[in-house]
C-alpha cells in the first residue's frame, strides 16, 4: 500500500463531524430508548470488537442502574467473517466473551457503525452458537446506509448520510486516545 | 499477520508468527467450553491428512481440528510399504493437485518430503512429522503448554529431554522451540541414543542423579521408538526401563521436587515410564493432547493455500 493511502486510513483529513459532547449526547439517546422499550427478559449488552466493545460498555454505566442484572459481553467475529480467504492479513483473535448463559435473554449487539450489516450477520451467527437468545437486536453510534444484506439496527445514535467512497470512523478513547467521528473521503488505490 | 502456505518446521518461523499461533491458540481452546464447539472459518474448504507412517494421535487431532473449523476432512490411505521413493510421492500429490484439496497434513518416514511436495502443490502443506527431522504442530503445542503453566512466560525455566533423542523428531523440534523462548534444556539417554550434531551447550546426562542437580521444572519423557530401532541401540527394554525409565521410585522424588512431566504419546508403559505417570498430579499428557487441537486450529486458521508449484513456474 502506498505510504499516502495508508496515511489517509489513521490521519482524518478534515474536521470531525461529532465531538466528545455529541457522542456522549447520542448514546445517552441510545440508552434512553433502549430504557422506553426493554421490559421484561433479562437483558445483554454485548459489544462488536473492536470498537463495539467501549460502546457497549458506556451503555452498561448508564443503564445499570435501570437494569440491575444487566449482563455485558463481547464477541471477535474473526472466525464467523464471509472474507478471511481474501485479506492480505489474517487477524489476530482477541476471542469471545460471553461468560453467561445466552438462553432467554434479550441481547442488543452494539458496533460503532453500521454499514454492509456484514459484520452484524457474523455477530448474529456467532451469538447463536452460544445459545437461544429469547430476542436479539441492534444498536449502533452511526448508521451509514449502504447495506448489502436485510439487517435493521433498532437504536441507532446518529443517521448519516454519505457516498459510497466515504468512510465514517467512529473514535473512542478507549481504544484510539480520543473521542470523534470523523467522515473520510475515500481511500483510493 | 501475513499469512503463510506451508509450516514445514520450527526454524523458518519468525518470533512475531510463532507468538501469532500461540496467542490465537487462548481462543480457540476457550471454543471447546462452548455448546456449538465448531467455528465456520474453513466452511467450504477441504483438509488431507496424508500419513506414510503410522500415527495414533497427531492424525486424529489433525482431524478434530479441521473439523471444528467447518472443513471437509479426508484421509488419503498410503500404502506404506509400496510408497518410499520421491517419484511416487510426487505422483500422489499430483492425484491430490487434481482433487483440489486447501491444505495437505503429511507425516512421512523421510526427511524434507513435505518440503517436497510443498513446492508441488497450490495447498497449504503442514508437517506433521518427517524422518528425525520436523514436528513443529507437536512443538507448538508443547511450547503452549508450557506457556499455560508457567503463566505465560517460561523464560529461566528448565525442561530435561529423557530418552531416544537421537530418533526423536519431537526432541528436536520441541527442544528448538524451547531454546528460542528462552529456556534452558539438557538430556538424559543412553550414549547411542544421542545424536552426534548435539549442541555442546546443551548439558547431557548419564543418570538420573545428575538430572535431579540440575534442578529441572520440567521432565520430557520421548518415546522408545521399537519401529525404528532395526539394530539394538540398548541390551534389552527391561534393563533400559531401569536405567533411564521413569520407574515408581523415581516418580517419588520427582513428586517430592514438583517436577512437571510431559510425553508426546504415544506410551510405552513400562518402558519409558511406569503406569503411576499417568495418574501423576503434575503430568502434562492429557492437557498436552486438548491443546494440540487448539493449536492446530491455530496453525490451519493461519494458513493460506496458493502459489507455488516451484512458485507457479516463475
Amino acid at each position: 500500500m502506498a505510504k499516502a493511502s495508508h496515511d489517509a486510513v489513521f490521519m482524518p483529513d478534515s474536521a470531525p463531524i461529532l465531538s466528545k459532547q455529541d457522542i456522549a449526547q447520542r448514546i445517552e439517546r441510545i440508552a434512553e430508548a433502549i430504557r422506553e422499550s426493554c421490559h421484561g427478559s433479562p437483558l445483554a449488552l454485548v459489544g462488536i470488537h473492536r470498537r463495539g466493545v467501549p460502546l457497549a460498555e458506556r451503555l452498561f454505566i448508564l443503564l445499570k442502574s435501570h437494569y440491575p442484572e444487566l449482563l455485558l459481553g463481547r464477541v471477535d467475529i474473526s472466525l464467523y467473517r464471509d472474507d478471511l480467504k481474501s485479506l492480505e492479513i489474517i487477524p489476530k483473535l482477541v476471542g469471545s466473551d460471553i461468560s453467561f448463559d445466552l438462553d432467554g435473554k434479550h441481547v442488543i449487539l452494539c458496533d460503532e457503525v453500521l454499514h454492509t450489516g456484514r459484520t452484524s450477520r457474523a455477530a448474529i451467527d456467532e451469538l447463536l452458537d452460544y445459545g437461544r437468545p429469547k430476542k436479539v437486536e441492534l444498536a449502533v453510534l452511526m448508521d451509514r446506509g449502504g447495506r448489502e444484506l436485510p439487517i435493521y439496527a433498532r437504536y441507532v445514535g446518529e443517521e448519516i448520510s454519505v457516498n459510497p467512497q466515504q468512510r465514517v470512523q467512529v473514535h473512542f478513547e478507549e481504544v484510539d486516545g480520543e473521542d470523534a467521528v470523523y467522515v473520510q473521503n475515500g481511500v483510493r488505490r | 499477520m501475513k499469512p503463510r502456505k506451508d509450516l514445514l518446521d520450527i526454524q523458518s518461523l519468525t518470533d512475531e508468527e510463532i507468538e501469532f499461533v500461540l496467542s490465537n491458540a487462548i481462543p480457540f481452546k476457550n471454543l471447546f467450553k462452548r455448546s456449538v464447539k465448531k467455528v465456520p472459518t474453513l466452511r467450504g474448504s477441504t483438509v488431507l491428512t496424508l500419513f506414510y507412517e503410522p500415527s495414533t494421535r497427531t492424525r486424529s487431532s489433525f482431524e478434530i481440528a479441521a473439523t471444528r473449523l467447518s472443513a471437509d476432512v479426508t484421509n488419503f490411505s498410503v500404502n506404506t510399504s509400496a510408497v518410499v521413493k520421491g517419484e511416487s510421492v510426487l505422483d500422489t500429490i499430483a492425484t491430490l493437485e487434481a482433487m483440489r484439496t486447501d491444505y495437505i497434513v503429511v507425516r512421512h518416514g523421510s526427511t524434507a518430503i513435505p518440503n517436497l511436495i510443498a513446492k508441488n502443490t497450490t495447498a497449504s502443506v503442514i508437517n506433521a512429522g518427517d524422518g528425525f527431522h520436523a514436528h513443529p504442530t507437536q512443538a507448538l503445542l508443547d511450547a503452549f503448554t508450557l506457556r499455560e503453566v508457567f503463566g505465560g512466560d517460561v523464560r529461566g525455566s528448565r525442561i530435561a529431554f529423557v530418552g531416544d533423542i537421537q530418533h526423536s523428531r519431537v526432541a528436536r523440534s520441541t527442544n528448538l522451540l524451547c531454546r528460542r523462548m528462552g529456556m534452558s534444556t539438557s538430556m538424559l539417554a543412553p550414549g547411542s541414543l544421542i545424536p552426534r550434531d548435539m549442541p555442546p551447550e546443551i548439558a547431557v546426562f548419564q543418570n538420573w542423579d545428575q538430572l535431579h542437580d540440575w534442578k529441572p521444572d520440567v521432565i520430557y519423557l520421548l518415546r522408545v521408538q521399537m519401529e525404528r530401532l532395526n539394530v539394538p541401540f540398548f541390551p534389552s527394554i527391561g534393563e533400559y526401563h531401569s536405567i533411564y525409565g521413569l520407574t515408581d521410585e523415581r516418580l517419588k522424588r520427582v513428586r517430592d521436587e514438583g517436577i512437571y512431566v510431559m510425553h508426546p504419546g504415544p506410551v510405552n508403559r513400562g518402558v519409558e515410564l511406569t503406569d503411576s505417570v499417568m495418574n501423576y498430579e503434575r503430568s502434562l499428557i492429557d492437557q498436552q493432547v486438548e491443546n494440540g487441537i487448539a493449536v492446530r486450529m491455530s496453525v490451519l486458521y493461519w494458513l493460506k493455500p496458493g502459489s507455488s508449484i516451484e512458485e507457479a513456474k516463475s
